[in-house]
């Protein structure tokens, strides 16, 4: 299938500069797995060390969030929008007597 | 390499000190609006939003992916770009946490104000490094209101 996927303002750098991808794929981790063989600088920013999608990195597709559907399994369609969508996230260091992140 | 100087307004400034003063002793976050390019990175409006962290908003501050969108829309509805974030470091110095770069995108602006018992202290400006390992300090260079750098 040929899909597209919409990158965010942040990681376009890291993606030739390009507002979007198109791709062929026939799911959702096909998808990102070409984007990522295409642009390898991207995989950082999207995977954690265990190869899992980081928490703030929001996937739909056609606007339905991929938590939703069957996440990286999800089925695609012939044109097709992926959307990479940022959450955001932070705070202070931490100042429990337990300990935690600083 | 060093970062060009992150531009914006005193009144802004003044906004996000006001924004971290009114939530203490939580967290306030919002988005940075403005124009980027040709080396030059000027914040022109902001937006703030509400905390999502209701957990522990002390120490923890979330923008959720619908409102990332509600900030890019608004800041192509003004012809501009979002171009980053600040949030408040109550009763903590204005320095990134191992929370913040580890939940840090590249590119964006990061503006951290401190909150000292509920009076704004200092602020400043981050950027990821390409490899994550570490925020590179960016600039703030305060313009005054008057100098108005924009026709808004
Ligand atoms: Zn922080």
């Amino acid at each position: 299938m040929a899909v597209k996927v919409i990158i965010p303002t942040p990681l376009r750098p890291y993606a030739g500069k390009q507002e979007s991808v198109e791709l062929q794929a026939t799911t959702v981790g096909e998808a990102l797995s070409g984007l990522t063989r295409q642009f390898e600088a991207l995989r950082k920013h999207l995977y954690n060390d265990d190869g899992r999608l980081r928490s703030f990195v929001n996937v739909y597709v056609n606007d339905e969030d991929i938590r939703y559907l069957e996440k990286d399994q999800t089925r695609l369609r012939e044109g097709d929008t992926i959307s990479i969508v940022p959450s955001i996230a932070g705070g202070a260091p931490s100042h429990s007597p337990r300990g935690g992140s600083i | 390499m060093s970062a060009p100087p992150l531009k914006i307004r005193e009144d802004l400034v003044s906004k996000i000190q006001a924004h971290g003063g009114e939530t203490y002793p939580h967290e306030c976050c919002g988005a940075l609006l403005g124009r980027d390019g040709g080396g030059l990175r000027e914040v022109l409006g902001l937006l703030p939003l509400s905390n999502r962290r209701d957990d522990s908003p002390r120490n923890r501050f979330e923008v959720t992916p619908e409102d990332v969108r509600l900030a890019e829309k608004e800041a192509r509805g003004r012809e501009w770009e979002l171009v980053g974030w600040y949030h408040s470091h109550p009763d903590a110095p204005a320095r990134p946490s191992e929370y913040d770069r580890e939940h840090a995108w590249p590119w964006y602006s990061y503006v951290i104000v401190s909150i000292e018992k509920g009076t704004a202290r200092d602020m400043t400006s981050w950027r990821l490094q390409d490899d994550r390992a570490a925020y590179d300090s960016e600039p703030v260079e305060i313009v005054r209101s008057s100098a108005s750098i924009s026709s808004d």
